[in-house]
């Protein structure tokens, strides 16, 4: 048949490259890697808006579509073909022809099928031998596509006159004879590389790509060249007067030359006869190498195109790229010496502090984001980040017009996010906001201890786009329930996110999701809250995702109930009856050397941070591993070491400058078990408390028994139990304060998580003297650190709300026993989290048998019994243990508040 | 004894082909009941089966063996294969996805009989197969739901993996064209295209009719004024887009008579390196649904082009008969056939 002698290419609209049309455009900014904004749309599932970059690109007169989603964060696959399937719906976009562009074949043949028009495959090369490159242009020629072919080899990128040739010459043999593909739809890129770098291999990289593309114009018959420009200016990043000429330089040349067709960036080309003749002649001489010295005239002559006020300051390179460049930098490695110079740069600049925000520090925070997302940044690094960030909008602020002037409202979406009502914990909502921050969501933060009235309202008054619930101790999971319910009741549709150590899959299912007709859904991690929050705002998925979750979480309530129902629990008489067995002839309990209640304050810093068991501190940070080996970590050893090294640098100062004090109050008491209760006694025999403990109702194997904190006291004689509150959060207000005021989430959160630290380790300092003096039974004991994180020790100090006693109301107990408030300054919220938060309460049992153990699902015989023993209603109870239920309460949970 | 591609290369080059009228026409002549379409094995078939045309060539051969004889006696050389619905996805509607193969395969023998007949009885005359591929009922490059345009209700692969059946089975019966036909989608298309040239490879037929292929036939739907496929393509955007596989011929048929077609075959007279062919409708429909342009206005609307020297094959698609075949033979006759251009006319203006 017939070959006619033009490209001929189409979407809805036919593009036949006949002679008149001299060059092809191809718009780019659809091309991920290339442009910032479209990927930080199609990352955040925008696809509406990413669809506008493509009109954009039509309208600004763009030929070819190029197409691009290689990012690693991406379903590269999905989001190529989502995104051609939405531009053929747009008929504006789709009348021209599509340049599917990947690096991955696999994304290239799934774009293939969504294309109905003759579009051209970016790229193919002989890199991995002709077998591959005969199998993927059989395949393009099967789609009917034309193809772009990269110079490229076995042996690598062609970097010279003569690889180029041939190279181009033996991909054109293979096509033209083997595949037998149209020699019109051969589109070469002989690779254009930078110019004027100072090395000598770099001189003709212009002058070479030039004349390959005459002699492939000349030899290759039907062939086409095409390019990205921009590379060659590369070495003058940061001048753009300089780059710009020679862009325009580059592309007179090159078309001279035969080139057809190529990316080019209108906003970054001067026009040829526009350029000043004496740089015009300097760029010539360096694209055509026209003189030895001609990138050192390029050099000097560019310092004096250069903006005039350029300011010396450091000679550190990056200081020398545009402001927005140099923001980034700041953002990315979290360095904060330039950023209020760089920021008022860009304020002038831009003449706009907004678009400061919205420009150059969200494209810096979006970077942030995507490398987070890659797993090429960590969170420590992340939060040093949003520390620049915030500081840079902290100066910003007061030249940001009030509210009644600025016209101009934000278009970022909104996250409002808030540790619920009764609890204190943040650390992790912290983190959370940064990430969201880092990928372009404005955070409405409101902190802690928040009504649920209070989120409701101001999420209504912001309009915010979404709302995040986070809390730590179990209460607030009943919590998040009732502001689900309220949020129901007020008629507010705003999807629901929730987080926090003790909020799950299965309770966000069971609890949460029933109550809202909104989206709601559990968020495991940090690093998890961006695609979900992109996913539930989107306008396209929103709904798709609201209705996504509701099946998932149908589903799991259907299997939880399925599982209820086979769940064996024994009675709770029987569960006594298969206690823990001690043998008590063989042991009596010791006596305490100091019976009564020991205060101990101010305690010796330096002694508590040799009990810091550090894991969890990484842990926090998201960097798993174990100390000390975790610093091994391939890959995140690095950024481990450092976050603990500030740490302590921290530590250093939180001792040496008295940031912090830490206060320790203990009481150890004769007690008298009374079944699964322990009735405690003063030092005079009267009683004083009562402390209630639950046992585990599972169906045991043989031998197996049913524990209670209980079993480790002497069922009849008396016993001894301790009970402690430790805090080290004593001064930590006004240090927050401080960094909150300079926007610092680093050092928050560093601090807050190393305060968290001392906290335990003063609760294993503590313990330890117990042991060792206090009380004394185990004077001799002497173990490394290594051996107190294993619990090698005797005895076990278990603590309200943790899976052994998962009840928290009995931290009020321990607090009136121990006059917690007034001893050592621990105050309880109404949920019975402890205030100042690095602050730790428990029990001590010094039964050498004691052992942790979770308690489990309990049934409503064990239940009612409780409620009778604390004197409290059955419903209360329920409420109290609702975590560990195994049956439906009859009523809801939730009271109005 | 002559190859059947290359005896009708030889056809095409010396006079106009005559393609074959409407099936379903046809088949609306006999008023048929829902009995007739059931085979013995679909006896207690769920599923009403009235309708499935391409069903009665199991259920009913002797029929459509009747409807191709009268095309021929009417002058046609080409038939096509009572296949147009025969891909698993078009019979899934009627739950008969399984019998997709075997309906290619019989209708492709039926048609390969009746032409064997009637080439023996005048060999000068030789008669043609073209296997019938349908759009099918679903598009790969729309949504059918307008609030979530990134929808498909079909892909690519499952296109190409229907249409491979068919192929094959239309190949095994025996046909002598794989027509592509009525394209409102050409992503449907292409996927076509894809399925055959997956099925050639593994037969090692050549794609290539000079080169003693199955010549493929593709023809496109114009389906409104606006001069697009319902995809949205120009003509010659539609022409590019499968312009990749050595086509025996391009074309348009369905949805316009033979008047309303007239611009966009002259695109494809202009531009295609293929042999062109037209089967407009017997006119618009009336009111009530019906084509009631007779044989000799219709055979009137069609001169224009063939004085223009625009086509090479000709027939007609929903409301003809073999009356209408016959005034379009008799007519094409008188004149010569387009001749093949190696490179397209200079720049017509559209």
């Amino acid at each position: 048949m017939a070959r006619t002698n033009y490209m001929k290419l189409s979407g809805l609209e036919p593009l036949v490259f006949t002679p008149e049309i001299n060059f092809i455009n191809v718009g780019e900014r659809t091309n991920i890697t290339g442009s910032k904004k479209f990927a930080r749309l199609i990352l955040n599932g925008n696809y509406d808006e990413a669809l506008e970059v493509a009109l954009d690109q039509v309208r600004g007169g763009a030929q070819v579509l190029d197409v691009c989603m290689d990012e690693g964060m991406l379903d590269g696959e999905f989001a190529m073909v989502k995104f051609l399937n939405l531009i053929a719906s747009e008929p504006e976009i789709s009348r021209i022809p599509i340049m599917i562009d990947s690096s991955k074949w696999k994304i290239i043949v799934a774009g293939l099928k969504c294309v109905q028009g003759k579009g051209i495959v970016n790229s193919i090369s002989l890199k991995n031998g002709e077998a591959e490159f005969i199998e993927q242009a059989k395949t393009v020629k099967k789609f009917g596509a034309a193809v772009v072919v990269m110079a490229f080899d076995e042996a690598g990128q062609a970097d010279t006159y003569e690889r180029r040739i041939e190279i181009c010459e033996r991909s054109y043999r293979v096509l033209v004879d083997q595949v037998k593909f149209n020699p019109q739809d051969i589109i070469f890129d002989p690779n254009i590389f930078p110019v004027a770098t100072g090395m000598d291999e770099h001189r003709k990289n212009a002058l070479d790509f030039f004349n390959a593309t005459k002699w492939i114009k000349a030899n290759l018959p039907g062939a086409k060249v095409s390019g990205g420009v921009s590379n060659v200016s590369f070495s003058f990043r940061g001048n753009n007067p300089v780059r710009e000429a020679m862009h325009a330089a580059f592309l007179y040349h090159a078309i001279k030359s035969g080139m057809d067709m190529g990316i080019v960036n209108p906003t970054m080309l001067e026009i040829y006869d526009d350029i000043p003749k004496e740089l015009l002649e300097r760029v010539e001489d360096v694209l055509f190498d026209r003189r030895e010295d001609a990138t050192e005239r390029l050099l000097d002559f560019a310092e004096t195109v250069k903006s005039a006020d350029k300011k010396e300051i450091v000679n550190e390179a990056w200081r020398s790229d545009p402001v927005a460049k140099r923001m980034e930098h700041a953002l990315v490695k979290g360095i904060l010496d330039f950023i209020i110079e760089d920021t008022e740069e860009a304020r002038l600049e831009l003449k706009n502090p907004l678009k400061v925000i919205e420009g150059p520090l969200m494209d810096g925070m979006n970077v942030v984001g995507d490398l987070f997302g890659e797993g090429k940044m960590f969170l420590p690094q992340v939060v040093k980040s949003a520390r620049v960030m915030k500081k840079a909008v902290a100066y910003l602020e007061p030249f940001m017009p009030l509210p009644e002037e600025g016209a101009e409202e934000s278009s970022l979406k909104k996250i409002l996010l808030a540790t619920v009502k009764g609890d204190v914990h943040d650390i992790g909502k912290n983190i959370v906001g940064v990430v969201l921050a880092c990928n372009s969501y404005q955070i409405i933060d409101l902190g802690v201890m928040v009504d649920a009235q209070k989120i409701i309202d101001e999420a209504v008054k912001n309009k915010v786009d979404i709302i995040g619930l986070s809390g730590l101790i179990t209460p607030s999971l009943d919590e998040m329930v009732n502001v689900a319910s309220e949020m129901e009741r007020q008629g507010i549709k705003i999807p629901l996110l929730i987080g926090g150590a003790t909020t799950s899959r299965i309770h966000t299912a069971v609890k949460i999701d029933p109550v809202y007709s909104g989206t709601v859904i559990h968020v495991m991690d940090a690093s998890k809250s961006v695609p979900i929050a992109g996913e539930a705002i989107s306008e396209e998925t929103k709904e798709a995702y609201r209705l996504k979750y509701k099946e998932i979480y149908a589903q799991l309530r259907v299997e939880h109930e399925a599982k209820q129902s086979v769940k064996q629990l024994v009675s709770y008489e029987e569960a006594k009856a298969n206690p823990v067995e001690i043998d008590w002839n063989s042991y009596s309990p010791v006596v305490p050397k100091k019976l009564g209640r020991t205060v101990l304050k101010d305690l010796d810093l330096n002694e508590i941070r040799k009990y810091i068991d550090w894991t969890p501190f990484f842990s926090t940070w998201m960097l798993s591993g174990k100390y000390p080996k975790i610093f091994s970590d391939p890959v995140v050893g690095a950024e481990a070491k450092k976050v603990y090294d500030e740490a302590n640098e921290m530590l250093d100062k939180v001792i040496s400058e008295k940031w912090l004090s830490a206060n320790a109050v203990f009481g150890l008491y004769p007690v008298q078990r009374a079944a699964d209760d322990a009735v405690v006694f003063d030092e005079n025999g009267n009683q004083t408390a009562s402390f209630h403990f639950l046992r585990q109702q599972g169906k045991k194997g043989k031998g197996v028994p049913n524990r209670s904190l209980a079993d480790y006291l002497h069922p009849s004689k008396q016993d001894y139990l301790g009970c402690f509150a430790v805090t080290s959060g004593i001064g930590m207000e006004s240090k927050l304060a401080e960094f909150q005021k300079a926007g610092d989430d680093y050092n928050d959160i560093l601090f807050k998580s190393v305060a968290d630290r001392l906290a335990e380790a003063a609760a294993e300092y503590i313990h330890e003297l117990v042991r060792k003096e206090y009380w004394g039974y185990s004077p001799d004991e002497n173990l490394e650190n290594d051996s107190l994180v294993r619990e090698e020790y005797l005895g076990i100090r278990p603590a309200p709300g943790y899976p052994a006693c998962p009840e928290h109301s009995e931290k009020e107990t321990i607090s009136q026993l121990l006059d917690m408030k007034n001893e050592i300054g621990i105050e309880l919220t109404s949920s019975y989290a402890m205030y100042p938060t690095s602050s730790v309460s428990g029990y001590f049992f010094g039964n050498p048998e004691s052992k942790y153990f979770g308690l489990g699902k309990i049934g409503e015989d064990q239940v009612t019994s409780y409620a009778e023993r604390k004197g409290i209603s059955l419903r209360d109870a329920e409420r109290l243990l609702s975590p560990n239920l195994a049956y439906q309460p009859n009523l809801t949970l939730v009271e109005p508040t | 004894m002559q190859n059947r591609t290359e005896s009708l290369l030889q056809q095409l080059s010396q006079r106009i082909l005559i393609l074959d009228g409407a099936m379903g026409t046809m088949i609306q002549r006999y008023t048929l009941t829902e009995e007739d379409f059931r085979t013995p094995a679909l006896a207690n078939h769920p599923k009403s089966l009235k309708g499935n045309n391409d069903l009665l060539s199991l259920s009913k051969p002797q029929i459509i063996k009747d409807i191709h004889a009268e095309y021929f006696k009417a002058g046609a050389d080409i038939i096509e294969t009572n296949t147009f619905s025969a891909t698993t996805i078009a019979q899934a509607d009627y739950d008969l996805s399984h019998l997709a193969y075997q309906i290619n395969f019989e209708s492709a023998k039926l048609a390969r009989e009746v032409a064997d007949e009637f080439t023996a009885k005048n060999p000068a005359k030789p008669r043609f197969v073209a296997g019938a591929i349908g759009p099918t009922n679903r598009t790969a490059s729309l949504s059918p739901d307008v609030n979530d345009p990134g929808y498909r209700a079909i892909t690519f692969d499952q296109l190409a993996e229907a249409y491979s059946e068919q192929v094959r089975g239309l190949l095994d019966g025996g046909v002598d064209i794989i027509l592509v036909e009525t394209i409102f989608d050409t992503l449907n298309a292409k996927a076509a295209l894809y399925a055959i040239q997956d099925v050639y490879e593994e037969r090692n037929i050549p794609l290539d009719p000079k080169d003693g292929g199955i010549p493929i036939m593709i023809s496109g739907t114009i389906t409104d004024a606006s001069g697009r496929t319902l995809s949205g393509q120009t003509t010659e955007a539609f022409l590019i887009s499968i312009s990749h596989v050595p086509l025996l011929s391009v074309g348009l048929n369905c949805a316009l008579g033979a008047k309303e077609l007239r611009p966009y075959l002259k695109v494809l007279a202009n531009k295609a390196p293929f042999f062109v062919s037209a089967y407009p409708n017997a006119g618009l429909p009336n009111e009530f649904g019906q084509y009631d342009q007779g044989a000799n206005e219709m055979a009137d609307q069609v001169r224009d082009f063939l004085k223009e020297g625009m086509l090479n094959i000709l027939g007609g698609c929903c409301g003809t008969t073999p009356e209408h075949i016959s005034a379009l033979a008799h007519m094409a006759a008188n004149f010569q056939p387009r001749k093949l251009q190696e490179e397209e006319l200079e720049e017509t203006l559209d």
